[in-house]
């Protein structure tokens, strides 16, 4: 994630505005992954999430001149991206309500996490399996949309607590609380999963030992 | 305080964030050093978190900025000057 500085981008969007247009690309660049990831959580379809991408970009710098600056740009730009996902899940089924905020923080009462031992330490080897990559797309995928949203801003494009309940236009607690679900149910999924990918280890075996 | 199981759990992702109280990651600390259970449930949760953040895990489609920046150039010269 790339740091953003809010004088550079203010500079940047005043010189946008008074014509230098091609600054824009650099604008935006920063904002680029999360934005795809955003729609990706929402419309779970990679071709359309980058299509959307676009759009939110071009729509981006047509309002350019509607950015007050109360937010972070990333924030805005977030948010605009947002709307466009949900105006296309709006198009695509009015009746898939799964797909819009029908989920509500009250569902899945307790939980028990995945017990195994065998797998604490992250094998750096593993990062470069394409399959890793692909169980945690698909496990990701897999969640409730109100906690895949939450968890695709904050634990895959890191933005902390605030930016996230901002873009999303939820309370920080929502957040946290949604944040806490999500990553229980991956662990849930996940653990045993991975466990494939843990060094052997003596003694670490299954739990009890 | 002595804190069961279901406790930790409830705490992980908080835990983690460093956003518990003091008090509160104490007992939690204490209650990992004698259970194997929730410490294992911790690391791989933790795992999953460290993993997730890891650019090679989550990779923009090929192509992906070159096409944007195709589409927004395009878009750039349509808006007039």
């Amino acid at each position: 994630m790339a740091a953003s500085n809010p004088e550079l981008e203010a500079d940047c969007i005043r010189r946008i505005l008074a014509g230098e247009k091609h600054l824009f690309h650099e604008l935006i660049r920063p904002c680029e992954r999360g934005v795809y990831l955003m729609l990706l959580g929402l419309l779970r379809n990679e071709a359309e999430a980058e299509d959307a991408a676009q759009d939110t970009a071009i729509k981006v710098f047509q309002n350019l001149h509607n950015f007050r600056g109360d937010s972070q740009f990333r924030t805005w730009v977030l948010s605009i991206a947002r709307n466009e996902g949900l105006g296309r899940l709006r198009k695509q089924a009015t009746r898939r309500e799964d797909s819009l905020e029908a989920d509500t923080d009250e569902q899945t009462g307790d939980y028990t996490p995945a017990i195994l031992t065998s797998w604490r330490e992250i094998p750096s080897e593993a990062l470069q399996r394409k399959e890793l990559g692909a169980m945690l797309r698909a496990a990701i995928d897999e969640l409730p949309p109100i906690y895949r949203n939450v968890v695709l801003l904050r634990d895959i494009e890191e933005m902390d607590v605030r930016e996230t309940a901002a873009v999303l236009g939820i309370a920080d607690g929502a957040v946290k609380v949604r944040l806490h679900r999500a990553r229980a149910l991956l662990q849930k999924h996940l653990a045993p999963q991975l466990r494939g990918f843990a060094p052997e280890r003596k003694g670490l075996f299954g739990w009890g030992k | 305080m002595r804190i069961d199981c279901k406790h930790v759990w409830q705490h992980i992702s908080a835990y983690i964030d460093a956003e518990v109280d003091a008090e509160l990651r104490s007992d939690i600390d204490r209650h990992l050093e004698t259970c194997e259970i929730c410490s294992a449930v911790l690391d791989s949760t933790r795992n999953i978190v460290v993993l997730m953040a890891d650019d090679r895990v989550f990779e923009l489609p090929a192509g992906f900025s070159q096409r944007l920046h195709a589409r927004l150039d395009k878009e750039l010269e349509l808006s007039g000057p």
